[in-house]
């Protein structure tokens, strides 16, 4: 099975193409059925193709499908191990889920088709991200991912603020790549190749610290970018000017993990670099609790999830730079449920009601919209932590295995707790708003509850959000015995959890500071609605204006520079050669035209002055 | 004084260039057609003098070939300003300026 891996990514690229060439003519709902039934066989198959590896300790495929480009040991290659098959799992499962949600939620959208084209694209690409077998697919990938989600976040670009988004998500995506592209050559000048096999295994005996460190830092930039962490995090909150579907799919559950794939994929190369694990984990800390701090003001209920996302995010990347990779993947993996079903829920309270996006103007929602309601929750509770939900199981082995570091780790362990305190609070101050409460609904607004094609991808995912951290239990760390061929195929070191009774300790402060987060923000928001609208509420709302000063101290220079470029050294300089050389022709001429005067006779005279200079010239050489 | 080499030259020099200013400043089509005329016998001229100088004959071969040529021109050009002043009763060359580009 796991030979022909490559037919994962060609079913849905197989839709994509098809809804591309024929979905007018298939119309709606057609369209999105043709797309959601080939990423569910993906999903057949990529499940039939990994149960050899739930089955025990089995041999990853390598399939050679061409050469590409032999010099830069880059071929059409693909690798089928237990972590590309999670990935790929991830991906289909949710996506399918999601594609069947779309059919539900773009109902009546002029473009119907073309979306369903761009979301199969986008599930070809991410597949392709994560199942290559070494650098250069995997930037292939990389890049179409961006490219699927740049086009997906300007779907509705007749708006202006959708057609920046998308234009941001790609621009700032790209400063990121930068850093990727130059990682990828260092690795090539280093090991003349970029294949996976050969760098993981050769990587100890070639690197010496400065350049695994060099080469994994550039790396982390990548990942910052797609992953949206500090400072490259800013795109994210504003795709989610995209259709909501596409925020559960790409910006929350699939595409932005791409960063925490890469750095658990290139596992081997930050084992040599003990400073970037600790400046990945760093970044990733920042990152969890700014995100955080910033999700707690927001209005607008999509805008709260994005920020959020930015914020679990921080923790997979805390984990992988604390070298837990399969704590990080594992909360990749419960996340990508919960946090699908929180911007699905989102959806389906947006198009009940009938495209508000204000908390402001919701509340008492729970009567008008159960299953949403419900689904709802169970994600709440999730992503706050709470026992026994799959929120918990993750989030707390990452915080574990940090803590385990001991010495400076523990600042970062510290504001983890912090976060996840920050975290259950937001959500609930959301819940609340959304659900609880008197109705503000503005007037002519009737909320309803979604069609099933929407319902029922919420309860899957509910029912997923609620059991997935069983898999990986200290009790019963399947999910770890699953991945660890991985790692151990290179020797990686894997981080470990604290022994003792200390698990149980650091689970109850975890648990207390989710606790305490809910307990708050039921509090504060069930009676009456804060106004929260003074000077500091609304710095943090938006963003601690951080968008002004990347404006100001960034785009503004560059616009100025481009700006004299064009105006000055290309209008003024550059036209001013070229239109300075015509010129002087032209006067030129003007000056000698009264020359050509038409009559022979003058050009007579002058065949006669210039026959008699010759001949004088002649005369006065000979004598 | 004797008459040398020397005084043939400038005299050819003299009609020469009396031609040349002629073709430069007439506008009689006929008159130019003289002064045209006059340069080439101001050459057969040199020539004369010069093979009479060295004692050759090519000298005066050439003055030959150059007075065959000269008749010959005289038949076709005189023929073409007959036919212009024909035409437009008028032998000025600005005023010929249908094939001017």
């Amino acid at each position: 099975m796991g030979d022909f891996i490559w037919i994962v990514i060609a079913l849905p690229l197989v839709g994509a193409i098809a809804s591309l060439a024929f979905g007018k003519r298939l119309g709606e709902p057609t369209a999105g059925y043709l797309g959601a039934t080939t990423v569910a066989l993906a999903f057949l198959y990529a499940l039939v193709a990994s149960l050899k590896f739930f089955a025990g300790h089995a041999e990853p495929d390598t399939v050679h499908l061409f050469d590409w480009i032999p010099s830069l040991g880059v071929g059409a290659d693909f690798l089928w191990d237990p972590l590309s098959a999670t990935m790929t799992l991830i991906i289909t499962g949710v996506g399918t889920l999601i594609h069947l949600y779309s059919i539900g939620y773009m109902h009546g959208d002029e473009r119907f088709a073309r979306f369903f084209t761009y979301l199969n694209f986008f599930v070809a690409s991410m597949l392709i991200l994560v199942l290559g077998e070494n650098f250069g697919i995997m930037f292939v990938g990389w890049e179409l991912v961006g490219l699927s989600s740049y086009l997906l976040i300007s779907f509705w670009f007749t708006k202006p603020t959708a057609a920046a988004a998308g234009k941001k998500a790609f621009i700032v995506n790209r400063i990121g790549d930068f850093g990727f592209l130059i990682g990828l050559m260092i690795i090539f000048a280093s090991f003349g190749t970029l294949s996976y096999s050969h760098v993981f295994e050769e990587a100890s005996l070639v690197l010496n610290t400065p350049t695994a460190t060099a080469i994994t830092l550039l790396l982390l930039v990548g990942a910052a970018g797609k992953s949206a962490q500090i400072p490259l995090y800013v795109w994210l909150p504003d795709a989610m000017e995209g259709p909501t579907p596409v925020s559960a799919l790409i910006h929350a559950a699939t595409m932005v993990t791409a960063g925490v794939y890469m750095v658990a994929r290139a596992a081997p190369l930050y084992q040599l670099a003990p400073v970037s694990g600790g400046v990945v984990a760093t970044v990733g800390a920042l990152t969890a609790l700014l995100a955080a701090t910033i999700a707690v003001a927001q209005k607008d209920i999509k805008r709260v999830l994005a920020y959020s996302t930015i914020s679990q995010l921080g923790y997979m990347f805390m984990a992988v730079g604390a070298a837990a990779y399969v704590a990080g993947v594992f909360h990749l993996l419960t996340h990508a449920f919960f946090k699908a079903l929180l911007f699905l829920g989102a959806g389906s309270v947006i198009h009940g009601m009938s495209g508000e996006q204000d908390m402001d103007k919701m509340g008492g929602l729970r009567k008008a919209m159960p299953i949403t309601f419900m689904t709802m929750a169970v994600a709440w509770l999730a992503i706050s932590g709470i026992f026994p939900l799959s929120g918990f199981w993750s989030k707390d082995e990452i915080l574990a295995s940090v803590y385990d570091h001991g010495g400076p780790w523990l600042v970062l362990w510290g504001i983890g707790i912090v976060t996840a305190g920050m975290t259950a609070f937001y959500m609930t101050r959301m819940m609340v708003l959304t659900f609880w409460g008197q109705s503000r609904w503005d007037e002519g607004v009737h909320p309803h509850e979604s069609p099933s094609s929407m319902t029922v991808p919420l309860v899957v995912l509910a029912g997923l959000s609620a059991f997935a951290g069983f898999i990986n239990t200290p009790f019963l760390p399947s999910f770890e015995h699953f991945l660890d061929p991985v790692f151990e195929r290179f020797e990686v070191e894997l981080a470990h959890l604290p022994g003792g009774i200390t698990p149980w300790i650091l689970a109850l402060i975890s648990l207390a500071a989710g606790g305490a987060g809910i307990l708050y923000g039921i509090r504060r928001y069930s009676k009456v609605v804060p106004a929260e609208s003074d000077g500091i509420w609304a710095t943090v709302r938006e963003g601690y204006r951080v968008d002004d000063w990347y404006g100001n101290l960034l785009v503004l220079p560059g616009k100025e520079m481009s700006e004299a470029a064009a105006f000055t050294v290309d209008a003024k300089g550059v036209d001013g050669i070229v239109n300075g050389v015509g010129g002087m022709v032209q006067r030129v001429g003007q000056m000698l035209k009264p020359i050509q005067s038409g009559f022979v006779r003058s050009y007579g005279v002058g065949v006669l002055v210039g026959s008699v200079g010759l001949l004088v010239w002649f005369m006065t050489r000979v004598l | 004084m004797s008459v040398t080499p020397g005084w043939y030259m400038i005299l050819a020099a003299v009609l020469f260039a009396i031609g040349a200013s002629g073709i430069l400043l007439r506008r009689n089509a006929l008159v130019m057609f003289m002064s045209i005329e006059l340069m080439l016998n101001a050459v057969n001229l040199t020539f004369v003098a010069a093979g009479r100088q060295l004692g050759t004959l090519e000298g005066q071969v050439s003055v030959v070939f150059v007075m065959v040529v000269a008749a010959a021109e005289v038949v076709v050009g005189l023929a073409i300003i007959v036919a212009v002043f024909r035409k437009r009763a008028t032998a000025s060359v600005d005023e010929l300026s249908e094939l001017r580009g």
